[in-house]
């Protein structure tokens, strides 16, 4: 396959997309899937813009991003130092290895009623799970950087009496970072999930909440806006993202 | 066997903090030795053997489901660079969506019950599979699929016998990651969509803010996934180390 295809990639995958929302376009409005199941996309667009611009849901929409902001910070800042301590202990590493690699089946935001108790109702605990969710994923990456390191460019550093300040920074950190930044992006997102999913279990505000009070009341309209509203967000903090590790990549192989 | 001396070492410490964040936190939490004679009490109960056996079950649909359907459409993904350019970032952005958004969706077009279950792990299940599996062959060496070509070997011939060998550890490595996001995809499935299950009594147990029983089940969930996951990376482990 020549270099010339796969520059069309971007307008062949656009082309997929399209056609798929086409399709259920269709099959909304030509009545083979049901209007109680799912309403057609042009219908969740136009409800999307109803909803943005009343002033309805702005108070929601914020209080879930400030959350995930939050919880995304506290993720990288704990996940990156927790993983360059236990790096440094090879036996604890070992130890722990089984449970990093089981963390994420475990429904760690049915403990948000626990932390509801201990940090009290509001924003806190949906944060504290956020966290939770966000954070291993960065110790993990940060293991894997820190591993990945060549030995050659510790050994130069240590010709060249580089302080071990100066070797952290100048050296190890830079050969890390493409490994780190897949940490980075995994954490954003499992923020969001850690964030959203305790919003639909308890909480008493946010886009979570909102979904779920609106399928409860059968309001199948605002449900699929506000569905619509988080993917599209997500997708698009994602591919931020994404870009942004191509060229640290890119950058790195040249 | 050190090794497992350390595991269990940190598991004993793991219990010791619990228990002191127990008894410093009187409400919110209960002790170890509680969670397990409540886990007792469980097994001993008729009504409980039923709910993990559905869950079991909706699990193993799931598991099926997400790496067959994962592996048939990351394997020929990967093999035509032109379809993984294309598909990579769709599956990535699906990947990486707060699945649990979409409950409602799955909830009014399957129902309360099992179907719902088994789509809700399936779709967290299946593209962490279909994606390592489509990079894994992506990454095997060019010379194995020329050699494949000379020998005149049909696809199907060349997927079984050249390219799923030389992928293995990789494919492995992403049921290990599919294991988990299905176990994760049932539960919440079960938490919101059912009647039935694991999932059930947790979201159960969160209502009547029972923390005994809440957490004897995510205990016992944890500790399933442990040794789920701690046999698929002895296999990962084996099968590098083959290499």
């Amino acid at each position: 396959m020549s270099a010339g295809h796969l520059r069309h990639a971007g307008w062949i995958r656009t082309g997929i997309v399209a056609g798929l929302v086409g399709l259920l376009e269709l099959a909304c409005r030509l009545g083979w899937l049901p209007r109680r199941t799912i309403i057609p996309p042009s219908e969740m667009v136009s409800e999307l813009v109803r909803l943005l611009l009343r002033d309805e849901y702005w108070g929601d929409i914020q209080a879930t991003l400030t959350s995930v902001a939050v919880a995304f910070g506290l993720a990288l800042i704990l996940g990156f130092a927790a993983g360059v301590v236990i790096h440094a202990l090879p036996r604890f590493r070992r130890a722990l290895d089984p449970f990093l690699a089981t963390y994420y089946a475990v429904p760690f935001f049915a403990f948000y009623p626990v932390f509801i108790v201990l940090f009290g109702i509001g924003r806190a605990p949906i944060i504290v799970v956020g966290v939770l969710f966000g954070v291993v994923a960065m110790i993990i990456a940060t293991l894997n950087g820190l591993d990945r390191i060549p030995k050659a460019l510790t050994k130069t550093a240590a010709i060249l009496h580089l302080s071990p300040l100066d070797t952290a920074l100048n050296v190890k950190l830079p050969a890390a970072l493409p490994y780190l930044f897949t940490g980075v992006k995994l954490s954003i997102a499992y923020a969001f999930i850690g964030v959203i999913a305790s919003e639909f279990i308890l909480a008493t505000d946010g886009i979570g909440y909102e979904i779920a009070y609106a399928f409860n009341n059968f309001q199948n309209g605002t449900m699929y806006a506000l569905m619509l509203f988080i993917i599209v967000l997500v997708t698009c903090v994602n591919a931020v993202f994404h870009r942004f590790e191509q060229r640290l990549i890119r950058r790195r192989s040249r | 066997m050190r090794r497992v001396l350390d595991t269990g070492l940190l598991i004993v410490a793991l219990g010791v903090i619990w228990h002191v964040l127990a008894i410093s936190t009187s409400e919110a939490l209960v002790t170890p030795a509680e969670t397990i004679q409540r886990m007792m009490a469980q097994w001993r109960n008729p009504r409980f053997l039923p709910h993990v056996l559905e869950t079991l079950n909706a699990f193993g649909l799931s598991l099926l489901f997400s790496v067959v359907g994962g592996l048939m459409i990351g394997l020929p993904l990967g093999l035509n660079r032109l379809g993984r350019a294309v598909a990579e970032p769709i599956l990535v952005s699906i990947y990486s969506l707060p699945k649990i958004t979409l409950y409602p969706l799955i909830l009014l077009a399957f129902g309360l019950g099992m179907p719902a279950k088994v789509a809700f792990g399936t779709i967290h299940g299946i593209f962490p599979v279909a994606l390592f599996a489509m990079n894994a062959v992506a990454n095997v060496a060019p010379v194995y699929l020329r050699t494949a070509k000379v020998l005149r070997l049909s696809y199907p011939e060349a997927l079984r016998t050249v390219v799923v060998p030389a992928a293995i550890p990789e494919i492995v490595s992403g049921l290990r990651i599919g294991f988990s996001l299905t176990m994760l995809g049932v539960i919440i499935g079960e938490m919101f969509a059912s009647q039935r299950g694991l999932g059930f009594l947790l979201m159960n147990a969160i209502g009547l803010h029972d923390i005994a029983t809440m957490l004897s089940v995510i205990l016992q969930i944890t500790i399933f996934a442990v040794i789920g996951n701690t046999l698929l990376l002895w296999l990962d482990r084996k099968l590098k180390a083959k290499l």
